[in-house]
């Protein structure tokens, strides 16, 4: 299983070791973590959440995207949800590709995806009140109810 | 019967995980408009729909047994 929700703390080696291929000359790991200042205000822990059912098939689709752009590439992701605290793992994307250049462009992707597709949140936990975010500047409506179709398939 | 499940803010106005009501024949988009008048959801314009685990249209229509989800703009990574 390359794409997973866990519950756990994330073994990055592990998501490491389902990229390793003999045809690959580069494999690219980013490690998403928890921060403790956003804008001088201090976390004190997050809360994620998942759908996990359609969490898992939207990295999937990543993965496709990123296997159809990158010839080559392989790719495994996986994100944590619960109760985490400051500099733990939220989320691990490892992409293998034959030459370096694909492999940090492919893995750039992904984590812009899974910031605009996958059923995923996280709730802030501050000195002063706790609160759901959603996209952080706003920038995103979906009038039709849905992302547009440029928004799903890049 | 539809099992309609709620995400994030939209959980913690409606004190559920998810409900169960028979909404099959309506569309999307009357759907969300019952729901944000029953329970008068904030910012309930940004929310996405999913049905059956995978992102719809406001005018698709629900069907008998679809499970429903609003997505509210995500945050993970």
């Amino acid at each position: 299983m390359n794409f997973e929700i866990s519950k756990d703390p994330i073994d990055v080696q592990s998501v490491i070791d389902k990229v390793v291929q003999r045809e690959a000359g580069a494999i690219t790991t980013f490690i998403g973590t928890v921060r403790e200042l956003t804008h001088g205000k201090k976390t004190l822990f997050l809360i994620y959440e998942a759908y996990e059912s359609m969490a898992v098939k939207k990295l999937e689709q990543i993965g496709r995207e990123i296997e159809e752009r990158w010839e080559g590439a392989k790719v495994a992701i996986t994100h944590r949800v619960g109760r985490l605290d400051i500099t733990d793992v939220a989320v691990v994307i490892a992409v293998s590709t034959p030459h370096r250049a694909d492999a940090y462009e492919a893995n750039r992707h992904a984590i812009e995806r899974i910031k605009e597709i996958v059923p995923i949140w996280k709730k802030e936990h501050w000195e002063d009140g706790e609160e759901w975010i959603g996209d952080q500047l706003e920038k995103k409506a979906y009038p039709t109810g849905k992302p547009e179709e440029e928004d799903l398939h890049e | 019967m539809n099992k309609i499940l709620f995400f994030a803010h939209l959980k913690d106005t409606v004190g559920e995980e998810s409900i169960r009501i028979d909404v099959s024949g309506k569309s999307v988009a009357e759907v969300k408009s019952y729901l944000s008048d029953k329970y008068q959801f904030q910012k309930f314009d940004t929310v996405m729909t999913a049905v059956n685990e995978e992102f719809s249209s406001d005018d698709e229509i629900i069907k008998a047994g679809d499970e429903i989800a609003f997505i509210p703009p995500v945050s993970g990574g």
